[in-house]
């Protein structure tokens, strides 16, 4: 149960954009989390509904874009979505593979309001 | 992708997720909606009031113009200010030439026996920062070794970030080290998400916790360098595979080193040491 921290780290990060931007408000955060990033978002959303108050996100609403596992081959040089936990190459079998999304947490947008 | 309000993150690879809003432009208030789903068409952009589904936002504001929005796109991983925190915690400890390792696993897989056994070989120089929830038990432990070690006590927090390992660095003294060795707080889930500056992850697991824990904790399982299957005196009274545990790491991270320990009788003890040994000399 870390979506406490996670959700603290994301308030900062709004926090920071906020005043970089010259916002007072801001009423929509976009983040991805990736499924094999270690959190779960039923729990994020509600820890951001609860944390939020009285900070720059009071009111603004958290959407979650769940990100699958997308990896690159490196011998069929292909990319697949992976459907299970494993990391083998659904065509070749090999396990030479790069990460390309799914295992990171990101904000990616935010709506600001009163620039 | 929707050009004025840019709503579709990665379009194509979202699926199932359709929502619509209403914002803004230059006074005049719209609403639109999208389909963020492969096998479905993508609507028109500014189809108006298309309010076929739950999500419809009320966002009217009184005068838009006091009210002007604006959509930035940020892009930055969420745990940045961790993430910077941990290069500098690399940097410190490179620059001392000291190899650092997090150590994680369930409570009670033998972390802290399997580091008072790499203490009592005396092949390698280390200090621990040790992290519980409560008390100072495990670094009076190290401590009553001969190691350096510093407690951090995380009440309730269930996992070491960057910003309490650099806080507990200020109290180590690491000159001269060979290894030092962040003790996570028991927990196959919330650490692994943490990068707390050390240069790779041990993970351990105990044969008495089962065979079917990598597979239950993939991230964990996934983040690992090396995993020591720990405590392997007790195989003879447990269904453990150590066969089917490794296979079922291997397919989180087929290039995961594995390592066969009992802390308590020695088993395994010099190939842990001589890796630790091989990965200094690297260093």
């Amino acid at each position: 149960m870390h979506e406490f921290s996670i959700v603290n780290a994301l308030l900062d990060l709004c926090e920071k954009n906020a005043i970089a931007n010259n916002a007072t408000k801001i009423t929509k955060v976009e983040i991805k989390i990736g499924k094999l990033s270690g959190v779960e978002p039923c729990l994020l959303q509600t820890a951001f509904d609860t944390f939020k108050e009285e900070t720059i996100c009071d009111g603004a609403e958290l959407v979650v874009h769940v990100q699958d596992l997308v990896v690159y081959c490196n011998i069929c040089n292909a990319e697949y979505t992976l459907v299970k936990n494993e990391f083998e190459c659904p065509t070749c079998k090999g396990t030479d593979m790069s990460v390309i999304d799914g295992e990171e947490m990101m904000l990616m947008r935010l709506e600001m309001d009163g620039n | 992708m929707c050009k004025d309000c840019g709503c579709s993150i990665n379009h194509g690879q979202i699926k199932e997720s359709v929502h619509s809003h209403e914002h803004t432009h230059d006074g005049h208030t719209h609403a639109h909606s999208h389909h963020h789903d492969d096998h479905e068409h993508h609507d028109h952009p500014h189809a108006h009031e298309h309010d076929h589904h739950e999500h419809r936002h009320e966002e009217i504001h009184a005068n838009p113009q006091l009210n002007d929005k604006k959509t930035i796109a940020v892009i930055t991983k969420i745990l940045d200010a961790n993430d910077t925190q941990a290069g500098h915690n690399r940097e410190h400890f490179n620059e001392h030439g000291v190899l650092a390792i997090n150590l994680m696993s369930s409570p009670g897989s033998g972390k802290t026996t399997l580091l008072e056994a790499t203490i009592d070989t005396k092949a390698i120089k280390l200090a621990v920062i040790e992290g519980d929830l409560e008390t100072n038990q495990d670094a009076d432990r190290i401590i009553a070794k001969g190691a350096p070690a510093h407690q951090i006590a995380t009440g309730q927090a269930c996992h070491l970030d960057a910003f309490m390992v650099h806080e507990g660095l200020h109290h180590l003294p690491i000159e001269g080290l060979d290894v030092v060795f962040i003790e996570n707080v028991g927990n196959l889930v919330c650490p692994a998400s943490y990068d707390v500056g050390t240069h790779f992850n041990v993970v351990l697991l105990s044969v008495p916790e089962g065979d079917d824990k990598p597979a239950k904790y993939p991230v964990m399982f996934r983040a690992a360098d090396v995993l020591l299957i720990t405590k392997c005196d007790l195989l003879p009274y447990f269904d453990f595979s150590i066969e089917k545990a490794v296979r079922e790491a291997r397919k989180l991270n087929p290039k995961v080193d594995v390592i066969e320990i009992d802390s308590k009788c020695g088993k395994g003890i010099d190939t842990w040491v001589n890796y630790l040994k091989m990965k200094k000399a690297m260093r």
